[in-house]
């Protein structure tokens, strides 16, 4: 058993960020089933949003106003005021730790335009921010030499509540197959998103779930899993993510038809609407039979008026991965693209200091945090903004840092019971070796990712989504024949993908139930037999609940509104 | 059709049976357009489970998936199948210089450890302003290149230098070094290039460009490594083996048309360094029992004062 004041699980902006303002302060360890280097955070691409209004007169309340737009109003405002206040600061920082930044011909940090944002928000570094951003924090992490304890290639199991009160992990050393607890006065998780269930994404294979699952499991409800937001820009087939940027420097998207037909969606805004309109827009571009392509399945995001040396110079890994992937010069030619699932924006509940809600009525789980992704704090509402996401990883992964400095000086290391949570999840793994072989893990996954992209997708219907929910349900039983065919103890990545699927078995029925139960449409949640927002009604959070019997249960509860009172969202 | 079919030669270790890694051979009917990173997941999925590797992003960017293709480093994640058969096969190894675990999972630590060797963290000029540092459009352009860099380590692997010289620090170590060194915003410009002009660092390098050849970014490690050398020599860091065996190639040549390794030898240890001068000795005397030695007294080409033309007319352009 290993123990530390602070374990934080995940090693992206929020983990890292959390773990260096604790750094010299108290004994940090983070666990990660990856390098840091490799997190997900890395794979944005597009910008991080602050209002410094270096190229025009942008401001923070302006950048307030259009993130709770937005959201579609299901934002608490006053977690998004945090968010947009603390922008600037944060970019600032970032810059004074050597994150490179592209800069203005007046030396400063350059800004580009972002859907759904009325300024030139974004602050980017070419078309690989997150990057940028997640190796500042890992080279800071160096410096901080020996004072951060890294668990690299561990993977955490189980979260440990008892009696309210947050007590460690159980995790796996991936290099050994051995598991062990590891315990902390205080866990923060900022563990990712769950974007892995569906067929088409532009997650990680990394993003499974595991830290929402486990929170779950432990007793902690997950709040608005309903709401998963659909890139516009996914490359055709493969899903991977073209930046939003590519549109913020001039791209357009067309259809078959060479027709730009985002004038008939967001006349003002066109191609810079927010993800949900424009996924949509795309979606029914190609439903009602104007996709490009030999089966109309795609429609094109078109760069060649911007040019070679732009293309080259903002935009090189757009370039590089549509050359790469399938094989299209985008100087020359446009790219088939289609929505791709992206970005959680559910997740674990927390107060605005990243404090995890044990359920509605705000109460607490004594020492335990969450930042980034995993969180619903809710700063993202029914659809998150693009580049607001590695913003809220950085502005509360150190708001987290900060409250476990103020938290754990009070706080104790509660006893583990070992023996009992290693066994726990010894079972959770021999229960993988128990079935039959008569179901295979790559089929069951694959049905799973299907189900969710084609029922419980852009659009969304109870004629789609109830066989969806019986579909998972039968999966959650054909799952249970698996057989986990690798009984190595070192990298044993068949066993490391099957205990994922149980997570993605797991929140996927969360996703569809929460969506079933909500009729109405809002941000990324569209419903066909309930195509208008109700506020009456569904200006609320979904939160559900783990039930005795393994099933769950959803309950509700308001949204912070104070100064925004919702209103019709056009573009 | 028989035509999509290829045959995937994969090293396999399993450290709970195998004494030393062996091969397998899959026969695997390819989907079009397939990486080798989804033919090797197609592979664990219809014929064997246990096949352990690293993977994550999918796009490039995460750089967990670098292995060998055909004795060379590549990501897995972005590279098409149909550019890697030859004969009909694919071979499919571990990246190398590093010590395998499993399969193609292999002890990445020692590049995580030389990467810690060079600083990699900016050492900020003066108190932080209130608002950004301002950098030029051409100060962030020249660590432009060194920043893409997504530490996949596929130019740790094939770097020849490290395979007879664990110690030296790498072409990814140097290329992030680099990205400090060109930072305006950096204070350590001189100390980090007297540091890393000593042994272990940017003079171990010895040019054969396969780190810059297998690279999947823009980072090209030899040309930032060469950026390294100039600034270094550009800015009086001469007191080193490296700087004094690059100034003793161009005196040797530009002398004399001709490289006097026996002179360069020696002015690169330095000839008051008795105990480096000593340290010469046994590669000397193996080199004249096996009749290598080069002549003991230098001689000047014939055309000499050509090259010295070559040499006034580069100085020239220099300037």
């Amino acid at each position: 058993m290993y123990s530390h004041d602070v374990v934080i699980v995940g090693s992206g902006l929020a983990g890292l960020r959390a773990a260096l303002e604790l750094a010299g302060n108290l004994d940090v360890a983070i666990v990660s089933k990856l390098y840091p280097s490799r997190s997900h955070s890395g794979a944005a691409q597009g910008g991080v949003a602050a209002a410094l209004g270096n190229v025009d007169g942008d401001s923070v309340e302006a950048h307030i106003y259009d993130t709770v737009k937005g959201a579609d109003f299901l934002g608490d405002q006053d977690a998004i005021e945090i968010l947009c206040n603390d922008a600037p600061r944060t970019i600032y920082e970032m810059e004074h730790w050597g994150c490179p930044f592209s800069r203005t011909e007046d030396n400063r940090i350059n800004q580009r335009a972002f859907g759904g944002h009325s300024y030139l928000r974004a602050c980017f570094s070419a078309d690989r921010t997150g990057h940028a951003l997640l190796h500042t924090l890992f080279e800071q992490t160096y410096r901080q030499g020996g004072k951060l304890r890294l668990y690299s290639e561990w993977h955490m199991l189980r979260l440990i509540i008892e009696d309210g009160i947050c007590r460690g992990v159980v995790a796996m050393n991936i290099h050994t197959g051995k598991l062990e607890v590891i315990r902390g006065k205080a866990v923060l998780f900022g563990t990712g998103g769950y974007g892995q269930a569906f067929k088409i994404t532009s997650n990680a294979s990394a993003n499974t779930g595991d830290g929402i699952v486990a929170a779950y499991r432990a007793g902690v409800p997950l709040q608005d899993m309903e709401f998963v937001q659909f890139h516009p820009t996914g490359l055709y087939l493969h899903g991977i993510l073209l930046t939003e940027g590519a549109r913020g420097e001039g791209g357009y998207l067309i259809n078959a038809e060479g027709d730009r037909f985002m004038s008939r969606y967001a006349p003002s805004k066109m191609e810079l609407g927010p993800r949900d309109i424009v996924s949509r827009s795309e979606q029914t571009e190609i439903n009602e039979g104007r996709g490009a392509g030999p089966n109309k399945e795609y429609v094109l995001l078109d760069l060649r008026h911007l040019g070679a040396k732009k293309i080259m110079e903002r935009l090189p890994q757009v370039y590089n991965l549509a050359k790469d992937f399938i094989g299209v010069d985008c100087t020359a030619d446009p790219v088939p693209i289609q929505p791709t699932a992206h970005y959680s924006m559910g997740g674990i509940p927390a107060d605005n200091d990243c404090h995890v809600y044990l359920d509605e009525q705000g109460n607490h789980v004594t020492g335990f945090y969450v930042a980034g992704e995993c969180s619903c704090i809710s700063v993202h509402g029914a659809n998150r903004l693009g580049t607001n996401s590695l913003l809220e990883a950085l502005v509360f992964g150190r708001r987290a840092g900060k409250k476990m400095l103020d938290d754990v000086p009070r706080l104790k290391l509660a006893p583990v019971d070992e023996q009992r949570e290693i066994s726990a999840a010894q079972r959770q793994i021999e229960e993988l070796y128990k079935g039959p072989a008569t179901e295979d893990l790559d089929t069951i996954r694959e049905e799973l990712k299907q189900t969710m992209t084609l029922k419980v997708g852009v659009y969304r219907d109870a004629g789609g989504m109830e066989p969806a929910q019986a579909k998972i349900k039968q999966l959650r039983e054909r799952f249970a024949k698996v057989r986990v065919g690798d009984k190595g103890k070192s990298f044993n990545i068949n066993l490391l993908e099957a205990l994922a699927l149980s997570n993605m078995l797991e929140f996927s029925e969360l996703i569809v139930d929460g969506a079933l139960a909500r009729e109405e449409s809002r941000g990324a949640h569209f419903r066909n037999d309930f195509p208008t927002r109700d506020d009456n009604n569904w200006m609320r959070h979904t939160l559900a609940f783990r039930t005795e019997d393994g099933g769950h249960e959803l309950r509700y509860k308001p949204v912070t509104v104070t100064k925004y009172q919702p209103e019709e969202r056009k573009y | 059709m028989a035509n999509n079919k290829v045959l995937f030669r994969i090293q396999r270790f399993d450290p709970e049976k195998d004494e030393k890694p062996h091969h397998q051979d899959f026969e695997i009917e390819l989907a079009p357009g397939a990486t080798i990173l989804k033919t090797l997941h197609q592979i664990r999925a219809e014929q064997d489970p246990t096949l352990a590797l690293r993977y994550s992003c999918g796009s490039a960017i995460c750089g967990s998936c670098a292995m060998k293709i055909n004795g060379h480093a590549i990501l897995a994640c972005k590279t098409q199948v149909s550019e890697c058969v030859r004969d009909g096969t694919v071979r499919v190894a571990p990246i190398g210089n590093l010590k395998i675990l499993r399969d193609l999972v292999v002890d990445i630590e020692p590049f995580w450890e030389s990467l810690g060797k060079v600083k990699p963290y900016l050492m900020p000029k003066g108190a932080a302003p209130d608002r950004e540092r301002t950098q030029t459009p051409a100060q962030f352009g020249s660590i432009d290149p060194s920043t893409t860099c997504i530490l996949c380590a596929a130019c740790y692997s094939d770097c020849n230098a490290l395979e007879v010289d664990p110690s030296f620090v790498g072409p990814a170590s140097l290329a992030k070094a680099h990205r400090f060194i060109f930072d305006s915003r950096d204070a350590a410009r001189q100390q980090r290039l007297r540091e890393i002009s000593q042994r272990t660092g940017v003079w171990d390098c010895t040019h054969c460009g396969e780190c810059s050849t297998r690279c999947p970014t823009e980072t090209k490690p030899l040309e930032r490594i060469e950026e390294i050398r100039v600034q270094a020599m550009a800015d009086g860091h001469h007191g080193n083996a490296g700087a004094r065996h690059a100034l003793g190639f161009r005196e040797s040549v530009g002398k004399r048309g001709f490289l006097d390794e026996n002179w360069l030898a020696l002015r690169s240890v330095g000839f008051f360094n008795l105990p480096g001068l000593i340290s010469l000795m046994p590669v000397g005397l193996r080199m004249m029992i096996r009749g290598k030695m080069p002549p003991l007294i230098p001689h000047t080409i014939d055309k000499v004062d050509e090259v010295k033309k070559i040499f006034a007319r580069f100085e020239e352009l220099r300037k």
